[in-house]
């Protein structure tokens, strides 16, 4: 299946869970937070939630802001 | 004589402790942790502020040869209480993302920050203005949502009381626009601001935000009788952020005191210091 990662096409295996494309990418032990089509999926329901082809990831961390 | 400090009853008179949402501060000085050019001169920036507060922004993770270092390995989270921002965010909706967002972070560190956010919601690019009509929107949205709202608003009075009604924590008209340096360019809607959000309820917290371009801009905004001031530009962008960090820090104590001790009313005309009587000069029109 092919989801939009931080606005970045990535082909993923049926299946995946938003923990397992976190390990994958290296962020699964780093601050992240992440949304699935416009909706904040918590830190804790990471590893239940299974993403499905078409959707839109955002994860984000803090950065310097004033 | 009454209510009269004497230097060697306290060394810092008038230095209580700033009360927001049910968290004590010592330090009434919020710095915003953008546009240093190292993450080392930020680090010492802050530690001479002396704040206890500091913003930061939520923003997407860079996925690919990302090996630089994080903005969180570089603040002490035990002694920072971090406040996420919505800047850069135009709608109410956005906003209301990105604060969920911002907690979860903050609840993945363990910070004491993790319910409170810095509200903004712009109304365009150029002037970063707030948007009265969505940042009251976000705000109701956030409350309800168990939120603690520091709410960055432009400076009229009226928007800083309906953001009040709405639930905010602490209201934070702007001195002048974001990083523009201009300092408090109404220093009477400032006023009215205070007095309206603080009838009846003296402790509510008012924190001017954006727009200090120099240390007399944090003394004038805490003479004025803020409870805080936040900025960030002022000090990552001068020549030496160090020493203005301290500079900024010694302001804002030395504005909050003259606040306290209460500055005299100003005058068209001149009063002499010294006694008329006794003098032995000629005195015109005498």
């Amino acid at each position: 299946m092919r989801v939009r990662v931080n606005n970045e096409e990535r082909d993923l295996p049926e299946g995946t869970t938003l923990e397992r494309l976190l390990r994958e990418i290296g962020l699964a032990d780093r601050p992240c937070a992440a949304e699935v089509n416009r909706k904040h999926i918590p830190k804790r329901d990471h590893a239940g939630h299974t993403l499905r082809d078409g959707d839109t990831i955002e994860l984000v961390t803090l950065v310097g802001g004033g | 004589m009454a209510n009269v400090t004497t230097t060697n009853e306290l060394s810092e008179p008038g230095l209580a402790p700033l009360s927001i949402a049910g968290r004590l501060f010592s330090s009434r000085l919020f710095v915003g942790t953008g546009k240093y050019d190292s993450f080392e001169r930020m680090a010492g920036a802050l530690d001479a502020s002396g704040c206890e507060v500091v913003t930061v922004a939520v923003r997407r993770e860079r996925l690919y040869n990302d090996k630089g270092q994080s903005l969180l390995d570089h603040l002490d989270l035990s002694r920072y209480t971090i406040l996420p921002n919505t800047a850069g965010c135009f709608t109410a909706e956005d906003a209301v993302r990105v604060s969920r967002l911002g907690r979860d972070l903050l609840e993945q560190v363990g910070n004491p920050g993790a319910s409170w956010v810095k509200l903004e919601v712009l109304g365009d690019k150029k002037t970063l203005l707030p948007d009265p009509i969505g940042t009251i929107e976000a705000c109701k949205e956030l409350v309800a949502d168990g939120f603690q709202v520091l709410v960055y608003s432009s400076d009229d009075p009226i928007v800083a009381e309906r953001l009040k009604a709405c639930g905010a924590a602490s209201v934070m008209p702007a001195g002048s626009p974001i990083g523009s340096g201009q300092g408090i360019l109404n220093a009477n809607n400032i006023v009215i601001c205070l007095e309206k959000l603080k009838q009846g309820d003296p402790a509510y917290p008012v924190i001017v935000d954006a727009g200090v371009g120099g240390a007399s801009d944090v003394a004038r905004a805490m003479e004025l009788g803020a409870d805080g001031v936040l900025l960030n530009t002022a000090v990552a962008h001068a020549k030496d952020p160090v020493m203005m960090a301290h500079a900024m820090r010694k302001a804002c104590e030395c504005g909050r005191q003259s606040y306290l001790a209460g500055r005299i009313p100003k005058r068209l005309y001149a009063t002499a210091s010294s006694p008329w009587d006794g003098a032995i000069s000629y005195i015109p029109g005498e």
